[in-house]
Formats: C-alpha cells, sequence, structure tokens
C-alpha cells in the first residue's frame, strides 16, 4: 500500500509538472462528491484516488494521518475503533468523499459552532503545488508555529492551491453520551434560544431549527449530559442522531425539494432572519440552509446588513452566483493563488472567478 | 542620534506625523532595543507610537516609499527575538492602541486594539460570566496583537485551542498603507483563509491595528490535581492513559526534578522534592462532570505508578498547586544566574528519549537543565541554565538549545511550539525545512510585502543562508559529505 501511495504521488507530482510546462488545466477530483461546489471549473481531471490509506493513527496523541485519497467513511470508522472521532463532523455528501476533498473544501457539519470548523483541525499537510514541487508544511504535533501556517490555508482552498496528498488532523474522543432535546416553538424565541447557549456553559454540540422544532444536542460524559438536559428542559428526541445524521449529509426532506439550495452563513444573531423561500437554521443560528426560487440578488440584499455570505449549493450554474472576496482582499487572493500555482492550472476559476 | 535612516525620510515622517509620536533620540530609542530574548539588541533607527489608524497609514506609506524596515511591537514579551529592531528600520509600537472596543455579548465575541494586554480581556467580560481562552504565561503583560503575531498558546489549549482558534477577524495595515479586513464574525468568509496565513506570522505580512477574538463562557467548576512519580516515563503513560480514556484535562502538565526543586524553593506549592516527576491536572466544567473525571483521572493515575495523587480541596490550594508551575521560570532564575527556554514540540511517545537525549547533550557541554512540560500537546520547556558572565558559556548554551531542536525535529516535531521563530530559531528553520518550501513561504511573503520591509531576517531564512548552514551542521542526522571519512 505504501510503495503503491509513493508510486502515485510520484506520478501525479510528474503529471502536475507537464502540465505546469504545457499549461494545461487540471481538475483535481477526490470522490466527486462535492464536484457541484464552487464554481465552474476546466481542465483534465487528475485523480488522486490511488494514494490511499492511513499512515498513522495514535489515540493517545490525539493525531491521525492520513493519504488523500482514503476514503472519508474507511478513516472515520478506523478512528471509531479506538473511540475517536474527527471533531468537525464533515458531510460526505456521498459514499465516494475522500479526505482529501472533505478538507479542500473545508465543509463543517452541526459541531461547528461549539467543537470548531474543518481548519480548526489541521495540523499538517504534504501537497503538490503548482510548479510539481512536493511540500510538506505543519506537522502531527498540536502546537507548531514554524513557518507560515501553510496547512491551515489549504482548508478550504478547493484544491487551487497545492494539491493534497497527506494531512494530519486532530481528532477528539468520541462523547461517551449524547442526547437531542426537541423544543416545538416559533422562529423568533428559538433563534433568541440558540444564540444565547453561546455563552452559557452546557454541553451543546449542536442546534437547529426546522418547521417550528428546535433541537439541541448535548454530548459528553453520562455526567456532563443528563443535568444538561434537565435544565434545558424540552422533549426527548427518540431519533436525534439520525437527525444530526441526516442534516448533516442533506437527506432531510427539506433538502428534497425543487428549488435551488443556498447556503448562508452570519455573524450569530438573536433574531430571526426572514429569507423568501423555505429555511432550516444550523450552527445555532450562524447557518441558514435555504431553498428558494428568489434568486441570488433577492438573498444578497436580505443577508448583507448582517455581514453574512451566500453560497450556491444547488448545482454547478448556481456554483458561480457565490459571493467573492471585496477589492483588496480579492487582489491579495489572486496573489496567492500566483504564488502557489504560477501557471494556473489547478482547478483553475474553482473558488476565485478568472481573471 | 537617527543617522542610519534616510534624511528625507525622517524630516517627512515628521512632517505628517505629531512630535510626541516619533522618539529620535537615543535615550528614548533605547527601552526598544530588545524584546524578551535580551541576548538579542539593536538601537531602532526611530521608534514610532502611532496612536490612531491613520498614522499607521503614514508610517506604512513613508516606509514603503522610501524602502526603510518596519519592526511591529506590542509589549515585547517575546522570547525569540521577533520584535528585535532594525537599526536602520522604524520600530513600530503599538502600545497607545490599548482600548477594547466593543463586546458583543450576544455572539460572544469582542473588538479590541492589538496593545491591549491578553488578560485585560477577560477581565473586562468577567461580569458577562466570559473569558478569552488562550493564556501564555506571559498574559498579565503580553498583548493580544504580539499574541496574532506569534499564535500564542498558553497551557489551556489541548482543550481551549490556540490564538488561531480563539481569533476571528481582523483590521490589517498592509505595506504600503492599504486597509483591509480579514477573517469575519461569519463563518467560512469567501476566498481563501488569510486569517490562518496572518496568525503566526510573526509581523512579516502586515500590521494588525484591531483584531475580533471569540469569548467563551467560564466554566461552572475548575479541580487541580497533583501527582507524584518515581520515573519520568511512568509520569508521561499516565498522560497517554489520561487520553486514551476519553478525558481532555484544561490543562495537563509536567515537571522534572530540577524544576520542582526550583519552584518548591520559590514559592512553596506543595512539591513533593524527592520526585522524579510531577504532573499538573485541571478539570474543568460542570460541578458533576469534574468530580466524576477526578476520580477517573485518580485512579488512571495510579494505575500508571503515581506515587502520590493529591487533589486541590479548594480553590486556594488549586492556585497554590499552580503557583508552582507559572513561577517555573523565575524559580529557574533563582538557582541560577542566567537560564534560557527553549521551546520545541515532540510527538509525547517520544518524550523519554528526548528527555535521556537533552541530558546526554547536557551533560556533554557541562550545563544544567530543568525541564517544564505542557504535557498535554507535547510542548517541551528546557530551561537551560548558564552565567552570562562565563565566558563562552552563552555560546555553549545556544548551540545546547539548537541540538535539543534538532532532536525534536529528529522524532517527528517542532523547533518551536509556541515562542516563534524570529532570529532566534532562524537556523534551525532550515533542520525543519527543505528548499521548496522555504521558497513557498518566500513566496506567500511576497503577496503581501514584495519588497521585504516588513520584519526583514526574521522567521524565514534565505536559502543561502541554508545553504552556509547546512554546510556546517549536520542535517537530518547525516553528516554533511558523508562519502569521506572521518576519525
Amino acid at each position: 500500500m505504501t510503495e503503491d501511495a509513493d508510486s502515485a504521488v510520484a506520478a501525479l507530482q510528474e503529471r502536475v509538472r507537464k502540465a505546469a510546462h504545457d499549461g494545461e488545466a487540471l481538475a483535481i477530483t477526490g470522490g466527486g462528491t462535492k464536484s457541484f461546489l464552487g464554481r465552474v471549473s476546466r481542465g483534465t481531471p487528475c485523480s488522486v484516488h490511488a494514494i490511499q490509506g492511513v499512515v498513522h493513527h495514535e489515540p493517545t496523541e490525539l493525531v491521525v494521518t492520513v493519504r488523500a485519497g482514503t476514503r472519508l467513511a474507511e478513516l472515520e470508522s478506523r478512528l471509531a475503533q479506538s473511540g475517536q472521532m474527527l471533531p468537525f463532523e464533515p458531510p460526505a455528501l456521498g459514499e465516494g468523499a475522500t479526505i482529501g476533498g472533505t478538507i479542500a473544501c473545508g465543509l463543517s457539519g452541526p459541531s461547528r459552532p461549539y467543537r470548531g470548523a474543518a481548519r480548526d483541525f489541521v495540523l499538517g499537510v504534504r501537497c503538490i503545488n503548482g510548479k510539481g514541487e512536493i511540500l510538506r508544511f505543519g506537522g502531527e504535533v498540536m502546537k507548531n508555529v514554524a513557518g507560515y501556517d501553510v496547512s491551515r490555508l489549504m482548508a478550504g482552498a478547493m484544491g487551487t492551491l497545492g494539491i493534497l496528498t497527506e494531512i494530519s488532523l486532530k481528532v477528539l474522543p468520541r462523547p461517551a453520551c449524547s442526547q437531542t432535546r426537541a423544543f416545538e416553538m416559533p422562529g423568533e424565541p428559538a433563534s433568541e434560544l440558540m444564540t444565547s447557549f453561546l455563552g452559557r456553559s452546557l454541553p451543546i454540540s449542536a442546534a437547529a431549527y426546522l418547521d417550528g422544532v428546535l433541537r439541541v444536542r448535548l454530548s459528553g460524559s453520562e455526567a456532563a449530559v443528563s443535568p444538561a438536559a434537565g435544565a434545558l428542559g424540552g422533549e426527548l428526541e427518540a431519533e436525534g442522531d439520525a437527525f444530526w445524521s441526516d442534516l448533516k449529509e442533506h437527506c432531510l426532506d427539506f433538502f428534497s425539494h425543487d428549488s435551488p439550495l443556498w447556503r448562508i452563513s452570519l455573524k450569530p444573531q438573536n433574531q430571526l432572519l426572514r429569507l423568501p423561500g423555505k429555511t432550516l437554521i444550523d450552527w445555532g443560528g450562524a447557518q441558514y440552509w435555504v431553498k428558494s426560487d428568489a434568486g441570488f440578488e433577492a438573498l444578497s440584499e436580505r443577508v448583507m446588513p448582517y455581514g453574512g455570505y451566500i453560497t450556491g449549493f444547488g448545482g454547478r450554474d448556481q456554483g458561480a452566483r457565490s459571493d467573492v472576496p471585496q477589492d483588496a482582499v480579492m487582489k491579495l487572493n489572486r496573489r496567492l493563488k500566483a504564488a502557489f500555482d504560477p501557471a494556473g492550472i489547478l482547478n483553475p476559476g474553482r473558488l476565485l472567478p478568472e481573471d | 542620534m537617527t543617522e542610519l535612516l534616510p534624511p528625507d525620510f525622517l524630516s517627512a515622517l515628521q512632517k505628517v506625523l505629531p512630535e510626541r509620536v516619533v522618539l529620535r533620540s537615543a535615550d528614548e530609542r533605547r527601552p526598544y532595543e530588545c524584546d524578551g530574548l535580551s541576548g538579542y539588541k539593536a538601537l531602532p533607527g526611530v521608534v514610532v507610537l502611532p496612536d490612531c489608524l491613520e498614522q499607521v497609514c503614514l508610517v506604512m506609506r513613508l516606509c514603503q516609499q522610501y524602502s526603510v524596515p518596519v519592526v511591529a511591537r506590542g509589549a515585547g514579551t517575546g522570547l525569540s527575538g521577533g520584535a528585535t529592531p532594525h537599526p536602520e528600520g522604524v520600530l513600530l509600537s503599538m502600545a497607545r492602541f490599548n482600548r477594547i472596543l466593543s463586546v458583543d455579548p450576544v455572539a460572544c465575541t469582542a473588538r479590541v486594539q492589538p496593545g491591549v494586554r491578553n488578560l485585560a480581556i477577560s477581565e473586562a467580560v468577567a461580569e458577562r460570566g466570559l473569558y478569552y481562552a488562550p493564556d501564555p504565561s506571559s498574559q498579565i503583560a503580553c498583548t493580544i496583537g504580539g499574541n496574532v503575531a506569534e499564535n500564542a498558546g498558553g497551557v489551556h489549549c489541548l482543550k481551549y485551542g490556540l490564538t488561531v482558534h480563539n481569533v476571528l477577524a481582523a483590521e490589517v495595515v498592509l505595506m504600503g498603507g492599504e486597509v483591509i479586513e480579514i477573517g469575519s464574525e461569519a463563518p467560512d468568509q469567501p476566498g481563501y483563509d488569510l486569517m490562518a496565513a496572518f496568525i503566526g506570522s510573526e509581523g512579516m505580512l502586515g500590521v494588525v491595528t484591531e483584531i475580533t477574538v471569540r469569548l467563551l463562557p467560564v466554566p461552572p467548576t475548575a479541580k487541580a490535581l497533583m501527582a507524584a512519580f518515581g520515573d519520568v516515563e511512568q509520569a508521561a503513560s499516565a498522560v497517554a492513559a489520561i487520553i486514551a480514556a476519553g478525558i481532555i484535562p484544561a490543562g495537563l502538565e509536567m515537571m522534572d526534578t530540577p524544576a520542582i526543586i526550583a519552584a518548591e524553593d520559590f514559592v512553596q506549592a506543595g512539591y513533593p522534592r524527592d520526585a522524579a516527576a510531577i504532573l499538573l491536572c485541571e478539570l474543568d466544567g460542570t460541578d458533576a462532570e469534574v468530580q466524576t473525571e477526578i476520580e477517573s483521572v485518580s485512579s488512571l493515575l495510579f494505575d500508571c505508578g503515581a506515587r502520590s495523587v493529591d487533589i486541590a480541596r479548594d480553590e486556594s490550594e488549586r492556585q497554590r498547586f499552580w503557583s508552582g508551575r507559572k513561577n517555573a521560570f523565575p524559580a529557574v532564575g533563582r538557582i541560577s544566574p542566567d537560564y534560557y527556554c527553549i521551546d520545541g514540540t515532540i510527538p509525547r511517545r517520544a518524550l523519554g528519549e528526548v528527555l535521556l537525549g537533552i541530558s546526554e547533550l547536557a551533560a556533554r557541554a557541562g550545563l544544567r537543565v530543568a525541564n517544564v512540560f505542557h504535557a498535554g500537546d507535547g510542548n517541551l520547556h528546557p530551561l537551560i541554565l548558564y552565567d552570562s558572565g562565563k565566558p563562552g558559556e552563552f555560546e555553549r548554551t545556544e548551540a545546547l538549545g539548537a541540538e535539543i531542536l534538532q532532536l525534536c525535529v529528529r522524532v517527528g516535531g517542532t523547533i518551536t511550539g509556541e515562542h516563534g521563530v524570529g532570529l532566534e530559531k532562524i537556523d534551525q528553520m532550515c533542520v525543519q525545512f527543505g528548499k521548496a518550501e522555504l521558497e513557498q513561504f518566500h513566496a506567500l511573503k511576497a503577496v503581501f510585502d514584495p519588497e521585504g520591509l516588513l520584519n526583514p531576517g526574521k522567521a524565514v531564512p534565505t536559502l543561502s543562508r541554508c545553504a552556509e548552514f547546512n554546510a556546517m551542521h549536520v542535517h537530518h542526522g547525516e553528516l554533511p559529505h558523508p562519502e569521506l571519512p572521518r576519525f
């Protein structure tokens, strides 16, 4: 396996070198489960599929190092055997999802406001930049300030700065106990209640509001969860875990609605943001999923006053209708891309519109 | 006077800035000649103490125009020479940017200026039951701006993260004077994660002028316990056992015999002087949660061979347990004329090997070492005791420090966990990174500062410096020219 992976990395490096020389765009793919995300890109498909395997997992150090083409499900089941998990609950959005694609897309699941985002758990990477150089940043330790934090910069960069080949992540113990409390209530007080959790010492790991029901997940030791459930009140939801998993994987009925899906992220508000369309509030009020035919401009107008961002989540054409960095920051973004990929061959246009 | 700067530049600076913010005489500049790494000194060309954003922009514009280097400085508590001045440059002290601008109790964030002290943030929001989590040991003095530059850690970062996990957004002045906002209070802003690039960038990319930090609720209960071991390996295995049991302590610290004795002599924390190692473990959360974890941890510690386990009976005893650890550096300062603090991180499984390696290297150098260790996250702080009055001893100390860091890299660790590279560890960067990575770092720097005027000569070595260094030193355990016979 190791030899296969090493030769696959060497072959990929050669492929990138040649493409850089020829100015040939490469469309980097893992499991292809998030190919609808981001802007319309172009290029010859270039897969990390052969770069497979968990390199190293040391449960007592809370660190796992894994090759980019490893399936997310395989990694998660390996961690589960040691009673551990990826704390940011990454959405797979399909069976073939790889850990490389997961980090490149930088998506985080329901636990994000309480445990952290994908980028927060990246400790180190090996990658191939647009010049075909194999680079290693960060490492397998929690604290490391040698050099710029390039590993974290790779999270959410959608492969446009480098092709990830190996990633080291901080992992955490799976909570011994988890339960979901449900509250039937209107949107306004639900928004207020969800936001108030940020300032309270409760073992909350998710909070979402859909169809008049606020659901709150408590996770931790039995000694932490039981008293917190009593303090919170609400009804015990029998199928709580299934709800969070379906939310994370976009399998709730809400997501099957015909209208395009938009993702809106915003600073936590203690008031309800009313949007045209059907709405699911996640991340304790910091993320709204919206099924709406209203279009990008109409939604943008509603979200702008709250300093929020819109991402098209419904399909290739819609991806191009996402917020992009403004002016001076966009200029830095473009120069950063050029610093890692001078020939502009790695997923061109996927994250930033091409010039 | 400030003869090392272009005269045109100085007169332009004085024309646009009020007199009170420009310090020109040698006496006024002297207090800025070093940071916490006092072995490195340089008198800055000129010191500017701006009191508003506009003045920072003017300085950055003029420095760009006249190609004058800029070194930004917070409280100057850094330990790697990151704020050592440039003799031909501006030392930009952010000390007057010392206001907490706003607190948002709903989103649990605060917007602060970079010169605000780390602890002052927690003090200001304590009445709301909130605090700012990263707590470097210099937190009463160090500033949040410096914390951003260095990605400061502290004893609680295994559970609550580093600066990079607790800062959401920042206003930054770029070289040339342009002002941008990076990061965001809304999650996942479009484009690249520039905040990740800026945090820990050691003042090489821009000057931070406002910072939005995340605040956390103060846990209702915190309890500490102390375990004594007759053997360092046992203490290390106890740390692994606690984490394997699914418990993430708020703090988990280890000290070895020389550090224990020095701390005990200084503050009488109640540490057993004859232990080979002690572990301090803090657990926080709700009362019931903490009670259960205290019981689990105690029995794990005994299972791993702890000679004794003491649980702090009350808050004052908890404070006393920590006082020894928090005063470990000054305590070591009392038993030796000077000490030099090293900051490597290692995979914890290599602890025994590294401690043994350190004691062998120290014996060979004829120097004593005391070790304090953020055991939960593998961040080791060997303190080398030396006497700067004895000729050649500082040089031997620096050489020993470099060897210890190279040992950390060899076992899969890093040359700096939380103090930064600065000037101090610039040569060891050549051990940790190869040519391609260093070139990538330089390319990233050039995105923000193409002329290399911000904090020149720090953090990332030039390739020619590394070529020279590697020609003289062992690299990755191999001697240069391994084909040559050596006797």
